[in-house]
C-alpha cells in the first residue's frame, strides 16, 4: 500500500472522530446552557475543542450563537465539525482505491448532506437535529467500515486514527476540568457539584453508563478511573491505548517490521495496564495528562513516519 | 442550421420508421409508462451523486464538483454496423502507431513528402527527445478514443483520434452499471455484448508492454496529477477495477535506476505506468521546469529501458488537428490500404487558398484550433452571432495557421428522454482501443456523448453535453 | 596531443537536501578528432542511477543525492588523445533531421538584434566558411568577453543588449544568427587548453554549424578560430539546456553554492 494512502485512511478516520467530538462538545455546551443559564461553559467547551485562541481572534466575546457557528460550520476553524467533515472526505477522495465503495457511499453521502445542511447558520431550535444527524452519518461511516473493508493494513490505519484522535480528545476534555477533580478543590470520596461532572460525561456520552456502573455516585475518582482506566468505556484513554495497541500488533504481524511506535505504544500500554487512579492523583492529574498528551503526539509522529505518509 | 433541415436519427431513421436495431428496445418503451421513466432517470442521478461521478469543469473560479447529465435511453449500434467500425479503428490505431515510430526515427514519411516536413518541423506536440527511442513492445499508443459521428445509414466520419490520455472509459462502464441496475429486464430480452472487461483488458494489454528486464514483481501503476484533475474520479475508478496502486508525483522518487512509489515499507518498483498527465507535465527534470505534477527523472529511466509510459511521450503529433487531415495519406502510407474510416474535409488554414474559403464562408463552418480540446476556443459558424463571427475573422486572420474549419456536420441525432417524452439530440461516439503487441482490442461500446440542448451540434461535457449508455448488438 | 583533464564541480548546501537528481552530460566521446583512451566519473554524496544516449548522441549519467545531502561532487577524470581538424566535425549522424537545428529556442530566438548581426554577409561572401567566420567576428567586436554580466539563463538577445558575455553567449548569438540564414546550428559544451595555463576557469562552449558538403563544422567565437587538437567536444544540443554538463532539481529550501575546478593539461 502507498504510504500516501495510509496516510490518507488515518487522517481520514482521525478527522471523522474530530468531528463527531466537536459535535458532542457542542451538545454538551447547549444542554449546559440550557439547564444551567449564567454558567461560563462556552469557553471551556472552546478550549477543549482546541479553538479558544482561534475563536477569541475572529469573534472576540464568547456568545453562545457565535461559539456554535464557529464549531459548527465556520470554514475558518479548521476542527469545525464541517471543516473535520471536508478534510475527511477530501482524504477518502485520496484513498478511493483504498476504501469499499459503501465506505466512500457513506462519507459522501454525509458530506453532500451535512453540507446543504450547514450551509446556512443553523437556528437553536434545529439544532439538536443537526446534531442527532451527524451522530447519525458518523455511525453510518464506522458501520459501512466494519462491515465492509478487509482486515488488513487498511483497516489497520483507519482505526489508528480514530482511536489516536479519541485518546487525545479525552485526555483534553479531562485536562480542561482536572482541577475540579482536584483533592483540594473537593474532599476525596465526596460528592462532585453536578454541572460538572454532567459536563465530562456527557462530552464523552457517559452518563449513563458511569451512573449505571456506579449507581449514581459522581466522585473525582470515580469519574478519572472511569474516562483513565476503565477498559469497558469506548472513549476511555485505557481502551484507546489497547485498541492502538492491537492494530500496530496487526501491522507488525502483517509487515513483520517493529518500529519506534511500536515502542511508544507498548510503554503507553504498560503505565495503563498497571498504573491505579489513586497513583494518579498522587503523582497529580495534570501531570500525568499532559504527558499522556505528549506521548500520544510523539505516536502519532511516528506513526508517521514509520509507515512513510510523507517523505 | 437552416430550420427544418432533416437529421438522420439512429432510432428512427429519415422516415420516422423505427430502424432495426431498436426493434426490442422501442417495442419495450412503448410498454413502459413514460412517468415512471422520468422517475427512474432522475434516481439514476442521485445514484451519481452518491458514488461520486464527478467532473471538475477547467476554468471555472469555484470548480465545484458536477455531475455529466445521464439520459437512460440507450444509443444502440448493430452487430453490422460495429464490425465495420472496429475494422476501420483497428487500421488507424495500427497507423497512428506506424506513423509515431517513423516520425521519431527515419520520418520516411516526410522524405517521400506525403505529410509536409514544416508541418512536424513547426509543431510543438513534436517531441525531439523521443527521436530514437524504442518504445517495450514498438507501442506508442497503449489506448485510443476515436471521436466518430455519424450523419447517415452506413455514413461514418472520424473527427479526431485521441492519442495522448483519451478519457470518458469510466462513463463507459458506469453507465452501463446503471442500465443494468435499473433495466436488468431489457438486458436478459436484447443481447447486448458486455463492456464490463475493460479494466481487466486494459491490464494485461499494458502488462504485455513491459520493459525488457522488468523487476522482481512486474508491477503497473495509475498516475494521476491529484485529486483537483477533472477526470480524477475516472483515475480513481480504473485503478481499483485493475488492482493497482493510483500513485501521484510526490510518491515516486528514482531507486536503483527504476521508478519507485513510497510504501508503507518502503519503495517498490514500477514497471508500466498508465499516466494521465500531460507530456509537458510529466517530468520536471527535462520538461517543464515548473510542473509540480510530474516524476523528475522518469524520462531519464524511460530512455534507459526501466519503465513503459503509457501513452509514450510525444504521441501528441498523431492527432493534432493539422496532422488530422493527413490521416487518409497516413493510413495508405503505412498499410498499403485506403482509410476505411473517413475523414471529415478539412480546410487547413495554414494555405492561403483555403484560408480565404473558410473567411468566406464563416457562417457556415465549424472552426477548431489546432492544438485545442474540449470544445473550447472553437467556432460553430451557423449558430455564432454576427459579432462572434467577426471576433472569430479576426483572431483567424492574426494566426491561420493556428485553424483547421471543416462542414458543420449533419450530426445523427438519438431520443433522449424529455418531460415531453422522447427528443431528438445529437450525439457522437468514442470508442476505446487499447494497442499492444497482441494486436488491437476494441472494447464493443463507447462513450456516446449528446448535446442536451435542442438543436446544439456540441457535446462535450463542459459545455453541456450528457451522456448515454452505448449498445453494442450481439450477432443475431 | 594527449590531453589529461580533471573536472571537479563541488555544490554545497545551506540546508540538507531532501531529495535531488542531477543530469550529467560530462562523457566525451571518440570520435574522428579525439579518442578517449580512459574517462571516469566519480561521485561522493550520491550515486548513479541510470545512463542512457538521449536524442543528441550524449552520454548521460542520472545521479541521485544521499538522503539529507549537504554536499555533492561530481569528479570526472581523463586521457583523450585529439588530433586537429581544423574544426570539421563531418556528416550528420542518426536520426535525427537536419531541419530541427534550425529551430530555435528561448535562448536562440532570431531577434531583430541578432538580425542586424546578419546583415550584408549573404552579399559578401559566396564560401559559407568565410561566411561564417565573418559573423564570428561580428559577435566578439559587439558582444566582448567578460565574466560575470551573464548566466547561463541568458538568451542571446540579452547578450546583445549588454555588450559583453562569455563563450556561452557568444554561441548562442552565433547560433540564433546562422539558423536565421537557415544554418542548422549547434551548441557544444567541452573542454579547450589554454595555451598558457592549465587551471582554466571554466568549461568551453562553442558553436557548430552544418555547411551543404562539409558537414558540421566548429566555431569557437570567444576565440575567434575553429577547433582544433586543444579542444575535446563533450556534448551538444539545440542550445545549453540540451548540452549543460550539469543539469538538476532538489527538493529542500535554502542556497547553494558551487565551486568548479577544471584543469586541462597536455600530457
Amino acid at each position: 500500500m502507498l504510504g500516501k494512502t495510509a496516510g490518507g485512511l488515518f487522517w481520514m478516520f482521525r478527522s471523522l472522530e474530530r468531528s463527531e467530538n466537536t459535535a458532542r462538545l457542542i451538545e454538551t455546551g447547549f444542554r449546559i446552557a440550557l439547564t444551567r443559564p449564567g454558567s461560563e461553559e462556552w469557553a471551556s467547551v472552546l478550549k477543549t475543542a482546541a479553538a479558544d485562541q482561534a475563536y477569541t481572534a475572529n469573534h472576540g466575546a464568547v456568545e453562545q450563537s457565535r461559539v456554535i457557528n464557529f464549531l459548527l460550520r465556520d470554514p475558518g476553524n479548521p476542527s469545525s465539525v464541517m471543516s473535520s467533515f471536508s478534510q475527511a472526505r477530501q482524504n477518502a477522495r485520496i484513498v478511493r482505491t483504498a476504501i469499499t465503495r459503501e465506505v466512500w457511499e457513506a462519507v459522501n453521502d454525509a458530506y453532500v448532506s451535512l453540507k446543504d445542511r450547514l450551509a446556512r447558520p443553523v437556528p437553536e431550535r434545529d439544532l439538536p437535529d443537526v446534531l442527532a444527524q451527524i451522530r447519525q452519518h458518523s455511525a453510518l461511516v464506522r458501520g459501512t467500515l466494519h462491515g465492509s473493508m478487509l482486515r488488513n493494513d487498511m483497516f489497520d490505519f483507519c482505526r489508528l486514527g480514530t482511536f489516536l484522535e479519541r485518546a487525545d480528545n479525552t485526555a483534553r476534555i479531562l485536562d480542561v476540568k482536572y482541577y475540579v477533580l482536584l483533592p483540594s478543590v473537593m474532599q476525596v470520596g465526596s460528592s462532585l457539584d453536578n454541572v460538572q461532572w454532567e459536563t465530562i460525561l456527557r462530552s464523552v456520552s457517559g452518563v449513563r453508563a458511569y451512573n449505571r456502573l456506579n449507581h449514581g455516585k459522581a466522585t473525582p475518582m470515580g469519574i478519572a478511573d472511569f474516562l483513565i482506566f476503565d477498559p469497558r468505556m469506548p472513549r476511555s484513554l485505557r481502551y484507546s491505548v489497547t485498541k492502538i495497541l492491537s492494530n500496530l500488533r496487526m501491522l507488525h504481524a502483517e509487515y513483520s517490521d517493529w518500529h519506534a511506535c511500536h515502542d511508544t505504544i507498548e510503554r503507553l500500554d504498560r503505565r495503563l495496564t498497571r498504573q491505579t487512579v489513586e497513583e494518579v492523583f498522587e503523582e497529580g492529574l495534570h501531570e500525568f495528562l499532559t504527558e499522556f498528551l505528549a506521548e500520544t503526539g510523539r505516536l502519532g509522529a511516528e506513526i508517521e513516519t514509520d509507515f512513510k505518509f510523507t517523505e | 442550421m437552416t430550420s427544418g433541415q432533416k437529421f438522420f436519427d439512429e432510432m428512427r431513421g429519415i422516415n420516422d420508421v423505427t430502424r432495426a436495431p431498436y426493434d426490442a428496445y422501442a417495442s419495450w418503451f412503448q410498454s413502459e409508462d413514460p412517468k415512471g421513466l422520468i422517475k427512474e432517470a432522475k434516481e439514476a442521478e442521485a445514484f451519481f451523486r452518491r458514488t461520486g461521478i464527478t467532473f471538475n469543469v477547467y476554468g471555472q473560479a469555484d470548480a465545484e464538483e458536477r455531475l455529466i447529465p445521464f439520459d437512460i435511453v440507450p444509443r444502440i449500434i448493430s452487430s453490422k454496423e460495429w464490425a465495420l467500425l472496429a475494422k476501420g479503428i483497428d487500421q488507424r490505431v495500427r497507423a497512428i502507431n506506424a506513423f509515431l515510430y517513423d516520425i521519431y526515427h527515419r520520418q520516411e514519411i516526410l522524405r517521400a513528402g506525403r505529410v509536409p516536413k514544416e508541418l512536424i518541423a513547426r509543431n510543438e506536440a513534436f517531441l525531439p527527445m523521443m527521436m530514437g527511442v524504442e518504445p517495450p513492445g514498438g507501442i506508442y499508443t497503449h489506448i485510443v478514443g476515436t471521436d466518430l459521428v455519424r450523419t447517415g445509414e452506413s455514413e461514418f466520419f472520424v473527427l479526431e483520434d485521441n492519442a495522448r490520455t483519451p478519457s470518458g472509459v469510466s462513463y463507459m462502464l458506469e453507465n452501463r452499471e446503471t442500465m443494468l441496475q435499473m433495466f436488468p429486464e431489457l438486458f436478459s430480452s436484447i443481447k447486448v455484448r458486455p463492456v464490463a472487461g475493460y479494466p481487466t483488458a486494459l491490464h494485461a494489454s499494458l502488462a504485455a508492454c513491459m520493459p525488457p528486464d522488468p523487476s522482481p514483481e512486474p508491477t503497473v501503476a495509475i498516475l494521476t496529477p491529484g485529486i483537483h484533475n477533472s477526470a480524477y474520479f475516472e483515475h480513481a475508478f480504473l485503478a481499483d477495477n485493475m488492482g493497482v496502486e493510483l500513485v501521484e508525483g510526490s510518491d515516486l522518487r528514482v531507486r536503483d535506476g527504476r521508478i519507485a512509489m513510497r510504501t508503507t515499507r518502503g519503495y517498490k518498483p514500477i514497471d508500466v505506468i498508465y499516466r494521465r498527465v500531460d507530456d509537458d507535465f510529466l517530468d520536471p527534470l527535462n520538461f517543464n521546469p515548473g510542473s509540480l505534477l510530474g516524476v523528475p527523472g522518469i524520462f531519464d529511466v524511460y530512455r534507459a529501458g526501466r519503465i513503459t509510459i503509457a501513452n509514450a511521450p510525444g504521441t501528441g503529433i498523431s492527432d493534432d488537428k493539422a496532422i488530422y487531415s493527413y490521416m487518409p495519406d497516413i493510413v495508405e502510407f503505412y498499410t498499403g490500404e485506403n482509410a476505411i474510416l473517413k475523414n471529415v474535409p478539412t480546410w487547413r488554414c495554414s494555405e492561403p487558398e483555403s484560408l480565404a474559403y473558410v473567411l468566406d464562408h464563416l457562417a457556415e463552418l465549424v472552426v477548431k484550433e489546432v492544438h485545442g480540446s474540449g470544445g473550447y476556443g472553437m467556432l460553430v459558424g451557423p449558430a455564432a452571432s454576427r459579432k462572434e463571427l467577426e471576433q472569430f475573422r479576426a483572431k483567424l486572420q492574426a494566426k491561420p495557421g493556428g485553424y483547421i474549419a471543416q462542414p458543420t456536420l449533419a450530426l445523427s441525432t438519438v431520443p433522449i428522454l424529455t418531460k415531453a417524452g422522447l427528443a431528438p439530440r445529437h450525439v457522437d461516439l468514442r470508442p476505446f482501443a487499447l494497442f499492444s503487441p497482441n494486436g488491437v482490442q476494441l472494447i464493443p461500446g463507447g462513450l456516446t456523448r449528446v448535446a442536451l440542448k435542442k438543436g446544439s451540434l456540441v457535446v462535450n461535457s463542459s459545455q453541456g453535453g450528457g451522456t448515454k449508455d452505448t449498445w453494442v448488438l450481439e450477432d443475431d | 596531443m594527449l590531453l589529461n583533464i580533471g573536472h571537479t564541480s563541488k555544490y554545497r548546501f545551506e540546508h540538507p537536501v531532501h531529495y535531488g537528481l542531477q543530469q550529467l552530460r560530462k562523457t566525451p566521446k571518440s570520435r574522428s578528432s579525439q579518442a578517449i583512451r580512459n574517462w571516469t566519473i566519480e561521485i561522493e554524496g550520491g550515486r548513479i542511477e541510470t545512463e542512457f544516449t538521449d536524442h543528441h548522441a550524449n552520454d548521460v549519467t542520472l545521479i541521485s543525492f544521499d538522503p539529507s545531502a549537504t554536499e555533492i561532487t561530481i569528479q570526472c577524470r581523463g586521457l583523450v588523445e585529439t588530433t586537429d581538424e581544423h574544426g570539421v566535425v563531418g556528416k550528420q549522424r542518426g536520426c535525427i533531421p537536419l531541419w530541427l537545428f534550425q529551430r530555435s529556442t528561448e535562448l536562440t530566438r532570431a531577434t531583430p538584434n541578432v538580425r542586424r548581426l546578419t546583415k550584408g554577409l549573404r552579399e559578401a561572401h559566396d564560401n559559407d566558411i568565410a561566411l561564417l567566420h565573418a559573423l564570428s567576428a561580428r559577435i566578439i567586436d559587439a558582444v566582448r568577453y567578460e565574466i560575470g554580466q551573464t548566466d547561463t539563463a541568458t538568451s542571446a538577445d540579452t547578450a546583445i543588449e549588454r555588450g559583453s558575455g562569455v563563450c556561452q553567449d557568444h554561441a548562442h548569438i552565433f547560433i540564433a544568427a546562422a539558423r536565421a540564414m537557415d544554418f542548422p546550428a549547434r551548441y557544444v559544451s567541452g573542454y579547450l587548453m589554454m595555451d598558457d595555463r592549465t587551471e582554466q576557469d571554466a568549461t568551453h562552449a562553442w558553436a557548430e554549424a552544418h555547411i551543404d558538403g562539409i558537414g558540421w563544422v566548429g566555431f569557437d567565437i570567444s576565440n575567434a578560430m575553429s577547433p582544433d587538437d586543444r579542444y575535446v567536444r563533450v556534448a551538444t544540443g539545440l542550445d545549453y539546456g540540451e548540452a549543460a554538463p550539469i543539469s538538476g532539481l532538489r527538493f529542500g529550501a535554502g542556497s547553494e553554492a558551487l565551486t568548479v575546478d577544471v584543469t586541462v593539461a597536455q600530457q
